[in-house]
């Protein structure tokens, strides 16, 4: 049984429709990487999910409880990283995690609030008002307070917006160490290196719909292109005759000769070389390229538009 | 499914950082209605409270106690409930409370809590205060606290809706500020409404306060400028009235829930 299951879920503010009937499927286990451009609909779902928006239509289990009915059950399995930061700046680290742990009925436990601010590199700023942190050490302590009550379901919305390099790098470390303990993550973000870097499957949604659904390296392997660019020793005007029909193309005045690789095990890497060199055409270097999630996200989300 | 029918924990949460909130701003949540207090005292109570006669029997400076509790009382409970709510939709941290394992009604308690016990604190340190100035004799001491509690109960509810209405600090100020306050004032705060000629004394019937002041008077004195019925037949009104509103502001998820 999928950990999290959305049924034609629909949000209308008045005469907008935010999000059209999503169906959507989350493994246990898994990170799930939402994609879209702003105003996708993205955190709007999270947020029906999660509780903090309602849903115009459809329905949303978790582990098999619904939200609304159940949603006492449902809502102390999840935390929820919003994309703003949203703290009481004049509380400290200590008093804001315990608090949240208590909200969602947990009873105190200092050794486990102990343990995720030294996971979070907080540990040392426990005493210190929110107001005198960092801003990456408030997006640490967003993450402290949504984790403080031990959800096994974690929404990351857009979680490395604006920090920099090294953070975002610590942010995805603490991602894998969270799914190595169990957790199910679900992120969204309009970094595309982020879902590359880290997620099992991406779900990819535009204008209110989720447009498509796959695993990554299934949706790279489908989707995603390499290509082969061969630099020729003296221009070309064209490709050969004996190249006729193949996904081929005269790029920099001639001097290079690009080509689609193809499934076909006719028309192969080799094979194009094998012509190029009997069609007595010289071949100075070659490169190999394939294309990135990025590349794929923009070819789907520009024909969706 | 099992579930805990009730979350007693983040119930106590939303209380305690309320009332921690209150800790951090000791000096404006409490100094300021025991120096207001204290203020009114001298003027009212000493300096022009001397030239004048008794009330109903009762010397001035006794007779303004109930008032001036009620001056503060309203409008602390109001303030108190409607920043609480308001702060967290301001700063955002709104989601954590709507996402949280907890009811509507777990919410309110915790706000609406917090407040009522702040206000009744600030309302007792007003009491304590008035006694330095003036003698106080509570004919009903427990009517006096019921009426407390009500009143803070009552007007930290009206604070709550108002907190969740308020899109700016403006609109949070407006109704203590410009609603709350003349009313108390023109409730019979200073004097009883029967000094004024009959048509005055009919407007001022129609002012709510002059109920809540006049209930709380009598719980001192043993009279008041209405029936004691008419006092708690209007207190439960409103309570009626402000639990109406927030069933329907949960339902819709007005200005608080998308």
């Amino acid at each position: 049984m999928s950990i999290i299951s959305i049924a034609g879920v629909g949000k209308t503010y008045g005469k907008f429709t935010a999000l059209h009937d999503v169906d959507l499927q989350i493994e246990r286990g898994e990170i799930f990487a939402l994609l879209g451009p702003n105003g996708a609909g993205k955190t709007t779902l999270i947020s029906i999910v999660c509780g903090a928006v309602s849903m115009t239509r459809g329905a949303v289990t978790i582990d098999g409880a619904d939200i609304l009915r159940d949603y006492r059950v449902t809502r102390r399995k999840i935390g929820l990283v919003p994309q703003e930061i949203a703290l009481d700046i004049f509380a400290t680290v200590w008093s804001t995690v315990s608090f949240s742990r208590a909200l969602f009925g947990k009873p105190a436990d200092k050794a486990y609030i102990e343990r995720l601010l030294r996971d979070l590199a907080l540990w040392d700023k426990r005493d210190s008002k929110i107001i005198e942190l960092s801003g990456g050490m408030k997006r640490r302590v967003m993450i402290a307070k949504a984790l403080a009550h031990e959800p096994s379901i974690l929404f990351l919305d857009e979680p490395t917006a604006g920090v920099d390099v090294e953070l975002r790098r610590d942010m995805w470390g603490l991602v894998r160490r969270l799914r190595e303990s169990g957790v199910t993550i679900i992120l969204t973000t309009h970094y595309i290196e982020e879902a590359e870097e880290m997620a099992d499957r991406v779900g990819i949604m535009k204008s209110g719909a989720l447009v498509l659904v796959d695993e990554k390296r299934a949706l790279m392997r489908k989707l995603g292109k390499r290509r082969l660019v061969l630099t020729l020793a003296e221009p070309l005007a064209a490709p050969p005759p004996s190249l006729a029909g193949w996904p081929v193309e005269i790029e920099q005045d001639g001097r290079h000769i690009a080509y689609t690789i193809s499934d076909d095990a006719e028309k192969g890497a080799a094979q194009i070389i094998q012509r190029l060199g009997e069609a007595g055409v010289h071949i100075k270097d070659m490169a190999m390229s394939e294309s990135s999630l990025e590349q794929i996200f923009v070819d789907l989300v520009g024909a969706a538009a | 499914m099992s579930a805990p029918r009730f979350n007693p924990r983040g119930v106590f949460a939303i209380f305690a950082s309320e009332m921690a909130r209150t800790r951090r701003t000791l000096l404006q949540s409490v100094a300021t209605p025991v120096l207001t207090t204290a203020l009114y005292f001298v003027v009212f109570g000493s300096a022009i409270g001397s030239r004048m006669q008794e009330i109903g029997g009762v010397a001035y400076g006794a007779f303004i106690v109930p008032g001036l509790i009620m001056l503060s009382l309203l409008t602390t409970s109001i303030v108190n409930a409607s920043i609480g709510i308001y702060f967290p939709k301001f700063t955002g941290t709104i989601y954590e409370i709507l996402s949280a394992p907890l009811s509507a009604i777990e919410v309110v308690v915790g706000y609406v809590g917090a407040s009522t016990a702040k206000s009744v604190v600030i309302g007792l340190i007003i009491l304590a205060t008035a006694a330095f100035f003036t003698p106080l004799d509570i004919d009903h001491p427990f009517m006096m606290a019921l009426f407390l509690v009500l009143t803070a109960f009552t007007f930290s509810l009206f604070g709550f809706i108002i907190g969740v209405w308020a899109k700016t600090f403006e609109q949070l100020n407006f109704v203590p500020a410009l609603v709350v306050t003349p009313l108390t004032f023109l409730g019979g705060a200073f004097y009883s409404i029967d000094m004024l000629p009959p048509f005055w004394r009919t407007v001022s019937l129609f002012n709510p306060v002059v109920y809540l002041i006049s209930g709380f008077r009598w719980s001192f004195h043993g009279s008041g400028d209405v029936p004691l019925a008419a006092s708690l037949g209007f207190m439960t009104g409103v309570i009626g009235l402000c639990l109406g509103a927030l069933v329907w502001i949960f339902r819709t998820g007005y200005r608080l829930k998308p």
